[in-house]
């Protein structure tokens, strides 16, 4: 270790075709569970601000959920999903990704002001329109801001994956660690939180043209 | 009916019951490593995060930083570290902290922006200099969004500390590494359901907190956040 | 009060019905979820990998081949070896590399879910049968034969062989003049001794059987064992023969007299169902050519010139004609 750079240049160089098949199956990984997080999300986020008694013992056991440690689920649920296989990582995240989507769907649900809701009543909308015309587009940022929170939370969760035999980028831990060979653990975490960033942007973007009043709110904060 | 069975052996073999193997010492291990890194990231990121709300500079840098360091993957800094600075609680340290001073320095400053402006002119009317606005003002109106930071910290740091096992170090991450290398089962799922206690009880004593040691004025109502 | 208690109560619940859930979910698989046989959901892992072979697929050239391999990079190593050779001679292969140790990945092998996969004779008898006292490579791979269920077979061994030792560092070694692991009878007690999870329930009490060797404890170093080593962690420690950072680290492996470590010779370890005659063959080729001085050579092209596995396992094969 005593001769070992941090980084080999050459070594990334050499490897540019590896690194971006590692960083697609990274991304393939990582982000399917928080789209399906999000549309396990919406229909029982709605569930949960139309009987709010569903929602305190929802939200406990996600809390405990959230909790677990990822490779203790990844041990798990290997015997159902196989492994080293997509689905013995994907299930778990899209666990993940849940418990954050969740409260931050009822938050959105619940944003709207009563007087709002009832003047959209008395204009004659019923219970769909309202919730597609008025709701939704008020959770927006909500939902956004939940996004953003479990995609980065599933990109980085998404390497333990690896111990497993299936971590996307997090196989370069692994590998590095293995050969006392600090290189690849360096170029792993860097595409992970470039990753994030992208995907973050991405979000913060599709914040600004779904709900572009949002943004304004916020530059105007105090 | 599985689980309890395993979750039964795995709490009445004996082998868990005394020396360095043993429950109470894996529970302490883990509760030294997360809360020895919450106490770092504390120092680290409350001051500065409390410094950049109240002056309002550098508030979109900040985001942006914590958002980023959110992303950094636990085990790969916990590799590097092990290669880097060799087997000892560094290792486990360093990205533990790296985990929890991000949702840390976001509330400290989101805390402090929350304090109501017209307050904070107020109490400079009275004639508080700077640091006392912060601290007597600010501070106990940020407590609530501080609190919150804490909590989520404390819950990941908890939860994640696990990962510290792979490169050899302690805590009940041992169980669930140890527990799938040999393939008893009864071992991994009894440290995963330690784990998750932990984690419960730390969520609780915060709910706890937020009720009884908050500042009157801000203790959280029906539908506080 | 009535918050709090709300509270609490909803967080029992919670761990409560995140338990009942495991509980029923768990309950349908029955036994050992690590285990091979009874995995029902082994349809995701054969969809994934192509294969059919648990379900006793006749293993004709059509269907794919599953090459496994442990997590240590010399397994990687072997396991692509084995790959590309396979490759070489037509069969269809997929990699599932560095997934676990061998009491996980035997499991996926019984089930189907992987083909082939690089084994140490020696260390497979151990682990399938703990009284087994065959030390020779003959003997080894008789007592294999029987111990194996029908489904799985080991071909030929090759005469590369990665032991266990007991290894020190120079300095410990300096000091108290060891050699051998019956050296350390009088200073047993004092050291921790380190290895992969696994090593405890594996050797503790061979080493007090054989060499009456009793240490003060067992630390499970895993991947660290020669890092902890250097840094004075452990003082004895289970490193492979043929790994690298015995010269890196300037350790010292000890001799055993007495066998604890019998024969470790690289063997494939195969699902028979998956593999037909080309595929045997290819395998076996490897075997015939792969020697122990050959392996370390490639070892150290891997751990300390940091080349990829692949690369170093393709060259290797040109240069004995079989890539």
């Amino acid at each position: 270790m005593d001769d070992e750079p941090i980084v080999r240049w050459y070594w990334i160089g050499d490897h540019l075709g590896y690194l971006g098949h590692l960083l697609a199956d990274h991304a393939l990984l990582a982000l399917p569970p928080v789209l399906i997080g999000l549309l396990i999300a919406l229909p029982l986020g709605l569930a949960c601000s139309r009987f709010p008694r569903l929602y305190q013992p929802l939200s406990a056991v996600l809390n405990v959920v959230y909790a677990v440690p990822s490779l203790a689920v990844f041990v798990v649920l290997i015997p159902y999903t196989g492994l080293a296989t997509e689905a013995s990582v994907m299930v778990p995240l899209t666990f993940y990704a849940l418990a954050v989507l969740l409260p931050t769907t009822v938050d959105g649900l619940r944003a709207v002001p009563e007087a709002v809701r009832q003047a959209a009543t008395a204009m004659g909308y019923g219970p769909w329109r309202r919730l597609a015309a008025v709701e939704l587009p008020a959770a927006v940022p909500y939902l956004v801001a939940g996004l953003r929170v479990a995609a980065v939370a599933s990109i980085s969760l998404a390497s333990v994956g690896a111990l497993i035999g299936r971590g996307g980028l997090g196989y370069l831990f692994i590998d590095g660690f293995q050969r006392t060979f600090p290189t690849p653990i360096v170029a792993g975490i860097v595409l992970i939180a470039a990753l994030a960033l992208v995907v973050d942007l991405v979000l913060v973007g599709a914040r600004r043209l779904l709900a572009p009043w949002a943004v304004r709110e916020k530059g105007a904060g105090s | 009916m599985n689980w309890l069975t395993w979750l039964s052996d795995f709490f009445s073999d004996p082998e868990q019951h005394s020396g360095p193997n043993s429950i109470a010492h894996r529970v302490w291990e883990h509760l030294l490593f997360s809360g020895e890194a919450l106490l770092y990231a504390t120092v680290l990121a409350v001051p500065l995060g409390l410094l950049i709300g109240y002056t309002g500079r550098g508030v979109t840098a900040v985001t942006a930083f914590a958002g980023a360091a959110r992303a950094l993957p636990t085990l790969g800094l916990v590799t590097l570290t092990v290669l880097l600075a060799g087997v000892n609680d560094t290792a486990a340290l360093v990205p533990l902290v790296a985990l929890a001073a991000p949702p840390l320095l976001v509330a400290a400053v989101e805390g402090v922006r929350g304090t109501d402006p017209d307050v904070r002119d107020a109490a400079r009317g009275v004639g508080l200099t700077h640091p006392q606005v912060l601290w007597q003002v600010c501070l106990p109106s940020a407590a609530p969004t501080l609190l919150a930071g804490f909590r989520t910290a404390t819950v990941q740091v908890i939860a994640t500390a696990t990962v510290a096992a792979y490169v050899g170090l302690g805590g009940l991450g041992r169980y669930v590494i140890d527990g799938l290398a040999t393939r008893r089962y009864a071992v991994t799922a009894g440290g995963a359901l330690l784990v998750v206690l932990l984690a419960v009880g730390a969520q609780l004593l915060f709910s706890l907190l937020s009720r009884y040691a908050l500042p009157p004025g801000a203790r959280p109502g029906r539908r506080g956040r | 009060m009535s918050t709090i208690n709300r509270t609490r109560r909803a967080a029992v619940l919670g761990t409560l019905a995140a338990l009942a859930l495991g509980a029923t979910a768990c309950g349908s698989s029955g036994g050992d979820p690590l285990g091979g046989s009874s995995s029902a959901p082994a349809a995701g892992g054969a969809s994934a990998s192509g294969t059919a072979a648990g379900s006793g697929g006749s293993g004709g050239s059509g269907s794919t081949v599953v090459v496994g391999s442990a997590n240590f990079p010399e397994n990687v190593l072997l396991g692509s070896i084995y790959s590309q050779a396979l490759k070489a001679k037509g069969v269809k292969v997929e990699e599932k590399f560095n997934i676990g140790s061998r009491e996980v990945l035997y499991g996926q092998l019984q089930s189907g879910n992987l083909t082939v996969l690089p084994e140490y004779n020696g260390a497979l008898l151990a682990y399938l049968d703990a009284k087994a006292t065959a030390v020779t490579t003959q003997d080894v791979n008789a007592a294999l034969a029987k111990a194996l269920p029908a489904s799985l077979a080991v071909l030929d061994s090759s005469p590369a062989e990665d032991k266990d030792s007991l290894s020190v560092t120079q300095e410990t070694a300096d000091k108290y003049g060891l050699k051998s692991i019956a050296d350390l009878t009088a200073k047993a007690g004092e050291f921790t001794i380190g290895g992969p999870p696994e090593f405890k329930s594996r050797r503790e009490q061979q080493f007090k059987d054989v060499y009456g060797l009793t240490f003060k404890e067992w630390k499970p170093t895993g991947d660290t064992t020669a890092n902890a080593l250097k840094d004075g962690g452990v003082q004895v420690g289970n490193v492979f023969t043929t790994d690298p950072k015995i010269v890196q680290f300037k350790l010292v492996p000890l001799a055993d007299p007495k066998n604890v470590f019998g024969a470790q010779n690289v063997t494939p370890l195969v699902n028979k169902a998956g593999l037909d005659a080309t595929a045997t063959a290819a395998l076996n080729a490897v075997s015939a050519k792969l020697d122990t001085a050959g392996l370390t050579a490639l070892m150290k092209r891997v751990a300390v010139d940091k080349e990829d596995p692949s690369t170093v396992a393709k060259d290797w094969l040109k240069s004995n004609g079989l890539g």
